[in-house]
């Protein structure tokens, strides 16, 4: 370290630098606070600084001595150029450009600027000012003139102390020097090129402001000896600056456009917004960008996609790995397609890495993608668009010059999609869209993961039962042994009576066994066929009825007795005093048996639906009540009773041949047949019967349609209402107990069920009756004979 | 070493890495192989031993390639991504992840690193599979090549254990 050689320029600047650090002229030490801030305008990172505080011995020293002081400016000047620091470097560096250091805007500088141009009074002058804090200031449209100045300040070494150089001089020479230092790779500071310069040449636009108002570029800048240092200086500063310098001063730039109208916005940007943003874009530069937008997609609302961006920034010639990171940068959303921001700030960063400067890690503030207000760009003299970036990016760098971020710019306040556009990028790179959006994928959508339950009515409505006949009407031709099969959740009385037309449809004794046995294992069927028969009444009252629903799911309480079933079955057993179903199929009187049977097998299934039919099954749907029933078994029991206790058995032969006789009852008798039919007459008779009283009892309606010969058998029912009402009513009673519960459904079909029981040992009872009736008539008539046979002996 | 130009650092800027301090461990190797089985990316943490780590990672295709042919039989989407431990050494834990198209994370772990849970792999690798695919929007990589990215080196760097 101690051997350090400076060169007279740097001798000079370097001295120059310690005495504005040492502020209080201890001519020894200065200021550490100083010294950091210098080093701070140095553009260089802070890990840099410490690096080479370190190296210099200042933090062994703990203060900065003359010759640390100079070491470390001279690190500076080896770090801003880009080779690594080390102790040695700073005796093998030649041709050490000066450290650059960002000045900041005030007067200082301007004064700085001017009086370092000339001589060495003006660099002690300037370096006075050069130590300022790095200013950002103002360095927007400075930044135009300051690709000017560039070239001028090459050119023109010293420029007097006008501060305010026509941009015509400046191309000439900037442009070699600028490129060159363009190629002057910032080792790793990607701040410093663009942050240095700006700075620096807000003075000057100052100065110039001053001036000529209408100079675009102000080369008024006149850098210290070592123009290429400032050449350089101006070549890292904000991309803005190459933008608008390189204007044509720059030889063949075709920076023109912007030239042009930095010229012209010159003055605006320097008056526009004082922050130092190396990257914004100026209002030129945006148009510029908007133009090339639009000859890939014409649509400003539109996106370019990547193959055509991919394309597009190729002819840059820039490096496919920087383009890759350009892209990285530039493609906010990571669609794979650039929206005209994203084009925008792509442009923009590839002309600044064209022009030396580094690409940030990090999209700048001022590139992210805002909504841009179209109309708000800057007028432009000329547009910017044409000239060359797309035709010959070969050009020299100065050419992309437009893109470079001027240091000032409009840019319209974010609006609200800017800020989206904001929030998303700073999410878009983070793995937390995707979980987010694997986790939103299930909350997306709250309304399809709510699972509404379908109510399901287990109790039979009106509809449902017709539903169910419907449904049943079908299968039950098809199918013997569904009358029994009715489902028990349908109304007990249906399905009684269902089970007691099974019975009378001559499914004999055993049939109504089978039947029954199978009743509860398809009560489908049976709720189907109780369904049927409500439709049957139903349609006549209410033929809005809709289609069967599908099998209900049966009753989980088939088996279980249910309170309502209790409840019907006293009711049942209070309204009939006979028992008439008892719970246990005790042998109620044979009234009833062959009444409930009755009315429970005939019950034709036929649409029409018999009238008592409709009456009592609408009756019956609405309330599924047996109450309905009752009132009406009560009547029908009375007749029924009255008329049928008298003479059961013969009435129901009576009945039998009466329904034969009538065409129903042979159609009943057929239908019988057609079901099933055992041929058990006394089965059939009080099947005969309960058809009859069909109408009392709405449930057999199904059985009955099963008997098919609906329409027949209505009539029939009504002869037989009476007879089988009681029956009917009885049967009907029983499984009509209002089902509003799933659980009443088992409690139904399994008093049904019961009920069918019943039914099949009244019928056999019937019969067996019947039979003995048949033989004590025989003997009484033999008696008869005999008595007269033995009458004449007793005259003799 | 932490600051200076010098420094080993990986890609990403001057890291404050505290040295001596205990940063979260993670990752110890992460790999990108291609569907062809040619690694497209493939860093470790300590620098010394880097061959170890390839050649764990090269060993650990083939069970991939196990695991994957083992329910490879049901349609791919039906693959779950994340094929989980793949086999465990004394030292270190290598687990797999594979896309659908055929790209394979493998991520080797110290096995003292016990703090690692399941899912905490899986996030890392959702991470991995997130940047892969940015990777692969930018219309300037080319399919196959090696990944050069900044932004993925970034990713997997703070992925990783850092070291001084």
């Amino acid at each position: 370290m101690e051997g350090l050689t400076l060169s007279d320029a740097e001798q000079k600047y370097y001295s120059d630098l310690f005495s504005y650090c040492d502020i209080e002229s201890t001519k020894k030490v200065v200021v550490n606070g100083r010294v950091l801030e210098l080093f701070r305008a140095a553009q260089l990172p802070n890990d840099v600084v410490l690096q080479i505080m370190e190296l210099c011995g200042a933090t062994r020293l703990g203060y900065f001595g003359r010759s640390q002081f100079y070491i470390a400016l001279k690190l500076v000047a080896v770090a801003q150029s880009g080779f690594p620091l080390r102790v040695e470097s700073i005796n093998t560096v030649k041709d050490l450009p000066l450290p650059r250091f960002v000045a900041s805007k005030n007067e200082q500088e301007s004064r700085h600027a001017a009086s370092y141009s000339s001589d060495s009074e003006n660099q002690g002058s300037y370096s006075g000012v050069i130590p300022p804090p790095p200013g950002r200031g103002q360095v927007k449209k400075g930044s135009v003139s300051h690709d000017t100045v560039q070239p001028r300040t090459s050119a023109d070494a010293q420029e007097p102390a006008s501060p305010v150089v026509s941009p015509q001089q400046s191309p000439p020479t900037s442009p070699h020097t600028w490129r060159k230092h363009s190629r002057h790779p910032s080792g790793g500071n990607s701040e410093r090129p663009l942050a240095g310069p700006g700075p620096f040449w807000s003075p000057f636009g100052e100065a110039q402001s001053g001036s000529s108002a209408g100079d675009a570029v102000w080369s008024g800048h006149s850098p210290p000896p070592p123009q290429e240092n400032w050449v350089s200086f101006a070549d890292t500063p904000p991309t803005s600056t190459l933008l608008t310098m390189h204007p044509a001063s720059v030889q063949d730039q075709t920076t023109v456009r912007t030239v042009a109208s930095a010229t012209t916005a010159i003055e605006i940007r320097r008056q526009s917004s004082s922050y130092d943003d190396p990257w914004k874009i100026t209002d030129e530069q945006r148009q510029y960008y908007v133009n090339q937008f639009k000859t890939i997609q014409p649509d400003l609302n539109g996106f370019i996609p990547g193959s055509a961006a991919k394309e597009f920034f190729t002819k840059s010639k820039l490096p496919i790995l920087e383009l890759s990171h350009i892209w990285e940068l530039s493609d906010f959303d990571k669609d794979g397609a650039l929206t005209l921001d994203e084009f925008c700030a792509a442009f923009h960063l590839v002309v600044a890495r064209k022009n030396g400067y580094d690409l940030p890690e990090k999209l700048p503030e001022s590139l992210m993608p805002k909504l841009i207000d179209l109309e708000d760009s800057a007028d432009v003299g000329d547009q910017p668009g044409e000239v060359g970036y797309s035709g010959s990016p070969a050009e020299a760098p100065p050419s992309k010059s437009p893109s470079m971020p001027s240091l000032n710019q409009t840019w319209p306040e974010l609006n609200q999609s800017s800020e989206q556009w904001e929030t998303f990028s700073e999410r878009s790179s983070s793995s937390q869209t995707l979980t987010q959006f694997d986790s939103n994928i299930a909350p997306a959508d709250p309304d399809t993961a709510i699972v509404h339950p379908v109510p399901i009515r287990m109790t039979p409505s009106k509809i449902h039962m017709q539903e169910m006949e419907l449904k049943r009407t079908g299968s039950d031709h098809t199918n013997p042994t569904s009358p029994l099969l009715v489902k028990p959740s349908d109304l007990s009385e249906e399905n009684k009576i269902n089970s007691s037309v099974k019975f009378a449809s001559g499914n004999t004794v055993a049939d109504g066994y089978s039947s029954s046995d199978s009743f509860t294992s398809d009560p489908e069927q049976i709720g189907s066929n109780v369904t049927r028969q409500r439709s049957h009444s139903g349609t006549s009252p209410d033929n809005t009825a809709p289609p069967p629903p599908p099998p209900r799911p049966q009753p989980s309480h088939s088996r279980s007795s249910s309170l309502d079933m209790n409840r019907t079955f006293t009711v049942t057993t209070g309204q009939q005093q006979a028992g008439v179903v008892a719970h246990p199929p005790a042998v109620p009187p044979r009234p009833q048996p062959s009444q409930a049977p009755g009315p429970a097998v005939h019950r034709p299934v036929d649409a029409d639906g018999l009238i008592t039919h409709t009456s009592t099954s609408p009756q019956q749907i609405p309330e599924q009540p047996n109450f309905a029933d009752f009132s009406q078994f009560e009547v029908f029991a009375a007749s029924n009773v009255n008329d049928e206790q008298d003479d059961e058995a013969e009435k129901h032969p009576e009945v039998l041949p009466a329904e034969k006789a009538s065409d129903p009852a042979s159609s009943l008798r057929v239908a019988k047949t057609d079901s099933k039919t055992e041929e058990k007459t006394a089965a059939s008779a009080p099947a005969n019967v309960s058809k009859g009283t069909t109408p009392l009892a709405p449930p057999p309606k199904p059985i009955r349609r099963r008997l098919k010969s609906e329409d027949e058998l209505r009539p029939e029912v009504d002869e037989h209402t009476q007879k089988t009402g009681v029956l009917a009513a009885v049967l009907a009673s029983q499984p009509s107990i209002p089902r509003s519960v799933g659980k009443d459904k088992k409690a139904i079909q399994a008093s049904i069920r019961r009920n069918k029981e019943t039914n099949t040992v009244l019928a056999r009872l019937n019969s067996e009756l019947q039979q003995q009736l048949k033989d004590v008539l025989e003997e009484r008539i033999s008696l008869e004979v005999q008595l007269e046979q033995l009458r004449p002996f007793s005259h003799l | 070493m932490g600051r200076g130009l010098g420094g080993r650092v990986t890609s990403g800027g001057s890291r404050d890495a505290v040295p001596g301090a205990g940063p979260p461990k993670m990752a110890v190797c992460i790999a990108v192989i291609a569907k062809e089985n040619y690694p497209l990316y493939i860093r470790s943490t300590p620098t010394e031993n880097e061959l170890k780590f390839h050649y764990m990672v090269h060993t650990s295709l083939d069970v991939v390639d196990e695991k994957i042919s083992a329910m490879g039989k049901a349609l791919v989407d039906q693959r779950e991504l994340y094929l989980g431990l793949l086999y465990p050494t004394e030292d270190y834990k290598v687990y797999g992840y594979v896309t659908n198209s055929k790209v394979k994370f493998v991520m080797v772990v110290d096995s003292s690193n016990t703090a690692l849970r399941d899912n905490e792999i899986r996030s890392m690798f959702r991470k991995l599979h997130n940047s892969y695919t940015d990777v692969m929007c930018n219309p300037f990589y080319n399919p196959g090549d090696r990944i050069q990215s900044r932004a993925f080196d970034n990713m997997v760097t703070s992925m990783m254990i850092q070291v001084c």
